[in-house]
């Protein structure tokens, strides 16, 4: 299949993109169609304009990211080349001397949209499927087919930075109105009326010239160099500061060329240096990281990667929910949002219906944005009863436990439960931390017992750690996968063990953190280079939002369970600082306003306390304290992998970036290790080791990884 | 060194509010320069072909201020065609780093008497206006952690431990103290009221000062810098200052240099041109130096740059009368006297640019000026002069009366 090539009675040459493939993709196989295609264009007699077009669901799905996370340093040149080739012909299409129209017919994403932008005029049909935008930015990459540069002459700077520095997709009725489209019309008349609009403009020669072809366009918003667009760029760059911390070299490229493209370079140099600056950036270790991950790690694991086989899809038909607290109020509104009825039961109904009120509130909110009718509010609504009757829950196929992170209160809510269950119906256990094996014991049903850890607050954070006890069935965990998707949460499947996988990981790195603070390190200095890791917030400011009492206590939990030993702990000092904190200054965290910091109305700031830890002149090299904090969590993340707590590399990445802050341009805790380079990492382990302790040896998996060259994939 | 360089005269222009409702708004910056040439000329009956080059500071060298505005003002002043001029730019420092290019020709022997100077109508060529890449290209600023002069300011007050108190205080002294000089008479030695072409003067004296400044008003001012700050340049500060929790804003226009329009010229010269001339020397340039120091920061150059100073004349702090630090931001001036361990009772005597304004490309050349007369009233002998500069760089310039 390639494109198919029609010329009308009018003189109008329909292209209609259909690839081999589910989709038309920028891949090897794109250039030589989209070549003939232009020749034959060129050699055309009597043409009156051609229309742009797709045989498939979608327009166009944009670059080929198996190609483009391919390509090494050596690569480069033959890229560039190959961009600059595809984007001389996107070049002769546009200045051909015709209307030239894109007939979008359903998602024009990336390279898709870009091809669009070679056109002269953007009609979108109705589509409620379709998306429109550059989302480059989000994986790591930047628009290099011509997009960067003819988006920015296009809207101007500063109307153009969200679509390419945010990667913002919008809707066919939104690109009319921000000016990406010029036109939306039913599916059905699309490509009608692209031939009514090309025969309107005969006669009309501006119709056939593009924006930056035309003598005396005006860029809207004005030059970069202006007295008003100067300190724009400049605070823009800020503001990229702030969200990457300068961790990740795409938006800033972008940012550059946009600011290039408007007024300081002509249009064709433009293109040129785009296309540079887009070979250049794709062997870098950000863009391969959030490609591998954000791309192909997310599609495994929302595809199903670590879902048992064989087991047919299902759907959770009625919801309990059982604790109207925090965790139990997030849960309700995730569900009730993708249409399932949830009771949600409290032992008081106040309290059930101020659970209900959560979700009230959230939608209250989206109404006043725009983003819902109250009618759709009131319909979310409808779904969620609250009640303090065990007999309510009767007949539900899932009942989500949300209560006090307790075994014995856990067992006494289920006792009292578990036999409301629907025929077949699972147990869900809402824990962080307690043993998933040890509280299905008092279930009836072990099998049907799994554990469900959401992260909080449930109704922003995208993850879901299912946790498998020994005796969970494979259809109990396939139905707990299946009902995350369908509350549109991206689950990963993890064993019991303590800590499963992202309580034990997370801990490491906080706890990392506090040990330097007892080693003597600025307690300021260890925040700070934690959080320019790229880490969401620094670890002692976490460890104080997690609140210090909390850690110390499930600690001492574990402990006295049996689940850990005071030998075997990694980092004692850490332990016992924190535990000093709580029992002998009164430092719980930073619920009670007291904990690593001080928290006041004026902000917060480092309690004096800790200088008597401090031992000034001992600062470590910043390299060696980023380290130790990032290697702790990467370390403990293989040995999940190499212990089965993690079923899978992508599960590891995947769920270390959206449930335990690992940084983004890492890829997550595994594939860090793949771009920093396997040797170069053991050999790093090993000098943290002798320098730091043995906990920061490399595990069996990591050696052997390396010994035989094998990337984590 | 083998020929001294000598001060002969060192003059400049009132300084008035650098926007469109400033007084010198209407003078082009061309004229401004060319009028101080013309009473130079004038002073000392000067045979103009005898002057090697005229070297003025600009730091918006563009439109009005473009195409080598020193070349400008020597034909402009109907010099003698004999004169070559050229402009240069070492941002806040090109006023005094244009004299110490003069004196090092003069030693060196390339030339044995020249014009060194500079010249900003800020009001006519807003500070900016030559773009550069340092602070508004994307790559860079990201790269270097490029972030606008005043957040530098606020975070050498936060390291430093001044607070919003301590830096109007400083201000409110300069307003008095340049209020004082100006109403005792003490600038008028070397101020050129401005005229037109008729002979009528437009301004006579400095009229930026606000000498009815208090506390209270200093108070009520708004940070500067503090919304710039929060869009992610405060983070980028500090990604290279990990041992500040927060960047504490208390800079305001009112502890601030001024924005204000602004010429100064010194005549610089060997001991034989002067005699050749019947030119009295009224001081010499003891030693120069530039240094550069962290450009996030980017303010914290001036000190170093003293140091270095006395190092290489080979004297020390107690060597020197008098210390004048252009006041910047009020914690420039503040973290000087603590680099140097000065008293703020013989530093900035006559106030600064908090009180007077600061026109970019010629302060330097001012100071000049201001401390030779502070001097001769005193009758002492030294001053250190000194500029922080963008990209962290900072110029001291020693000078002596002879």
């Amino acid at each position: 299949m390639a494109f198919a090539y029609e010329k009308d009675a009018n003189g109008i040459v329909s292209v209609t993109m259909d690839m081999d493939g589910p989709v038309n993709a920028m891949n090897d196989a794109f250039l030589p169609q989209f070549l003939e295609a232009v020749d034959r264009i060129e050699a055309e007699e009597d043409l009156k304009g051609v229309i742009w077009t797709s045989a498939k669901e979608t327009f166009f799905a944009g670059g080929d990211l198996n190609m483009l996370k391919s390509i090494t340093p050596d690569g480069v040149e033959a890229l560039f080349e190959s961009v600059e080739g595809t984007k001389a012909v996107m070049r002769r299409l546009e200045k051909l001397p015709v209307p030239i129209v894109a007939a979008i017919n359903g998602a024009a994403l990336g390279g898709g949209y870009e091809i669009c932008l070679a056109c002269n005029y953007r009609i979108a049909s109705e589509n409620p499927k379709t998306k429109i935008g550059l989302p480059e930015v989000t994986l790591g990459l930047l628009p290099g087919g011509g997009g960067t540069v003819r988006l920015t002459w296009l809207l101007g700077l500063e109307a153009a930075m969200p679509f390419l520095l945010e990667g913002r997709q919008v809707s066919p009725s939104k690109a009319l109105a921000t000016g990406l489209v010029h036109e939306v019309v039913a599916p059905d008349q699309l490509l009608e009326r692209a031939r009514e609009y090309i025969l309107s403009v005969q006669g009309n020669e501006t119709a056939a010239v593009q924006p930056w072809d035309t003598k005396g366009y005006k860029i809207p918003g004005g030059p970069s160099n202006s007295p008003k667009n100067a300190p724009r760029i400049a605070g823009a760059t800020a503001m990229l500061f702030k969200k990457t911390k300068g961790l990740m070299p795409a938006p800033t490229r972008i940012l550059d060329i946009m600011t290039e493209a408007a007024g300081r370079i002509d249009f064709d140099t433009a293109q040129r240096y785009e296309s540079r600056r887009f070979a250049s950036l794709t062997p870098l270790a950000p863009t391969k990281n959030m490609i591998e991950t954000l791309f192909f790690g997310m599609n495994k694991v929302n595809g199903g990667a670590s879902r048992p086989k064989d087991i047919p899809r299902s759907k959770v038909q009625r919801l309990g929910i059982l604790g109207a607290g925090m965790m139990g109020q997030g849960i309700t509104y995730s569900a009730a949002m993708a249409g399932i009825p949830v009771v949600l039961k409290d032992t008081t109904l106040t309290a059930a219906e101020r659970g209900k009120a959560y979700t009230e509130k959230l939608l209250t909110k989206r109404v006043e944005k725009g983003r819902m009718t109250t009618e759709q509010r009131d319909a979310v609504l409808a779904l969620i009863t609250p009640t303090n009757k065990a007999e309510d829950i009767k007949g539900c196929d899932l009942i989500i436990e949300a209560v006090f992170e307790k075994i014995d209160v856990k067992n006494a809510v289920l006792s009292e439960h578990e036999e409301l269950l629907a025929e077949g119906g699972f147990w869900g256990s809402n824990t962080s931390t307690l043993p998933i094996t040890r509280l299905a014991e008092k279930s009836a049903k072990p099998a049907n017992f799994v554990g469900l850890h959401f992260f909080s607050p449930v109704d922003k954070m995208p993850l879901l750690e299912i946790i498998a006890g020994d005796e969970t069935s494979d259809e109990t965990l396939a139905r707990a996968f299946d009902f995350a998707r369908q509350i549109k949460k991206t689950p990963i499947i993890v064993g019991d063990k303590t800590g499963f996988y992202t309580s034990r990981t997370i801990g490491t790195k906080m706890l990392e953190a506090a040990q330097l603070v007892a080693e003597g390190q600025d307690p300021l200095r260890v925040d700070n280079l934690s959080r320019l890791t790229g880490m969401p917030t620094g670890m002692l400011s976490l460890l104080d939002e997690v609140q210090l009492k909390l850690v110390d206590d499930i600690y001492n939990t574990q402990v006295q369970m049996g689940l850990q030993d005071p030998a075997d702990e990694a980092t004692p000092e850490a332990r016992k600082l924190v535990h000093d904190l709580i029992t002998e200054h009164d430092r719980l965290g930073r619920a009670t306003g007291k904990g690593f910091y001080e928290y006041t109305a004026d902000g917060k700031a480092i309690w004096s306390g800790l200088a008597a830890w401090r031992k000034e002149g001992s600062d470590l090299p910043d390299q060696d304290i980023q380290d130790r904090i990032m290697f702790r969590a990467i370390l403990e993340t293989l040995r999940c992998l190499e212990e089965g707590v993690l079923r899978s590399v992508a599960d590891g990445n995947v769920g270390s970036i959206l449930g335990i802050g690992a940084p983004v341009h890492t890829g997550g805790y595994i594939q860090f290790v793949n771009t920093y380079g396997l040797d170069s990492f053991v050999s790093r382990c090993d000098e943290l080791a002798k320098l730091y302790g043995d906990r920061f040896a490399p595990p069996e998996i990591l050696k052997n990884h390396a010994a035989d060259q094998i990337a984590f994939r | 060194m083998a020929n001294a360089a000598y001060i002969y005269d060192a003059i400049r222009t009132p300084r008035s509010r650098g926007k469109a409702n400033g007084t010198l708004h209407e003078v082009k910056p061309v004229q401004l320069a060319a009028g101080l040439l013309r009473e130079m000329q004038s002073r000392h009956d000067l045979d103009t072909a005898r002057v090697g080059d005229v070297v003025l500071g600009c730091v918006s060298p563009v439109g009005d201020q473009g195409s080598d505005i020193a070349k400008g003002a020597v034909q402009a002043a109907h010099w003698d065609e004999a004169v070559s001029g050229v402009q240069l730019d070492r941002f806040c420092g090109s006023g005094l780093e244009a004299v110490n290019t003069a004196a090092a020709k003069i030693v060196a022997g390339q030339e044995d008497l020249m014009v060194a100077g500079g010249v900003e109508s800020m009001s006519r060529v807003p500070m900016g206006s030559s773009g550069g890449a340092m602070y508004l290209d994307p790559d860079m600023i990201m790269d270097q952690r490029a972030v606008p002069q005043g957040i530098g300011a606020d975070l050498i007050a936060t390291i430093d431990g001044y607070t919003r108190e301590d830096v109007d205080a400083f201000a409110m002294e300069s307003q008095r103290r340049a209020a004082h000089a100006r109403d005792s008479g003490w600038f008028d030695k070397s101020v050129v009221p401005v005229r037109d072409e008729g002979g009528l003067t437009i301004l006579k004296r400095d009229d930026f000062i606000k000498p009815d400044t208090d506390m209270q008003k200093l108070g009520a001012l708004n940070p500067s810098f503090a919304a710039m700050g929060s869009y992610g340049f405060d983070d980028m500060a500090l990604s290279k200052y990990l041992e500040v929790a927060r960047i504490n804003h208390v800079h305001t226009p009112g502890n601030s240099s001024g924005i204000v329009d602004g010429s100064a010229a010194v005549l610089i010269g060997s001991e034989q041109a002067g005699k050749d001339l019947g030119l009295t020397p009224r001081g010499r340039i003891v030693q120069a130096t530039m240094v550069s120091t962290d450009p996030v920061i980017m303010l914290a150059g001036p000190g170093p740059a003293a140091k270095k100073c006395l190092e290489k004349a080979g004297l020390t702090v107690n060597d020197v009368d008098l210390w004048e630090i252009n006041e910047a931001f009020a914690s420039v001036a503040m973290r000087y006297m603590k680099d140097l361990g000065i008293d703020h009772e013989i530093t900035n005597v006559n106030g600064g640019s908090i009180a007077m304004g600061h026109p970019l490309g010629a302060t330097g050349a001012m100071l000049v000026s201001t401390m030779l007369d502070e001097l001769e009233r005193r009758n002492a002998k030294r001053a250190m002069l000194s500029l922080c500069i963008g990209g962290g760089m900072g110029i001291s310039t020693l000078i002596e009366r002879v």
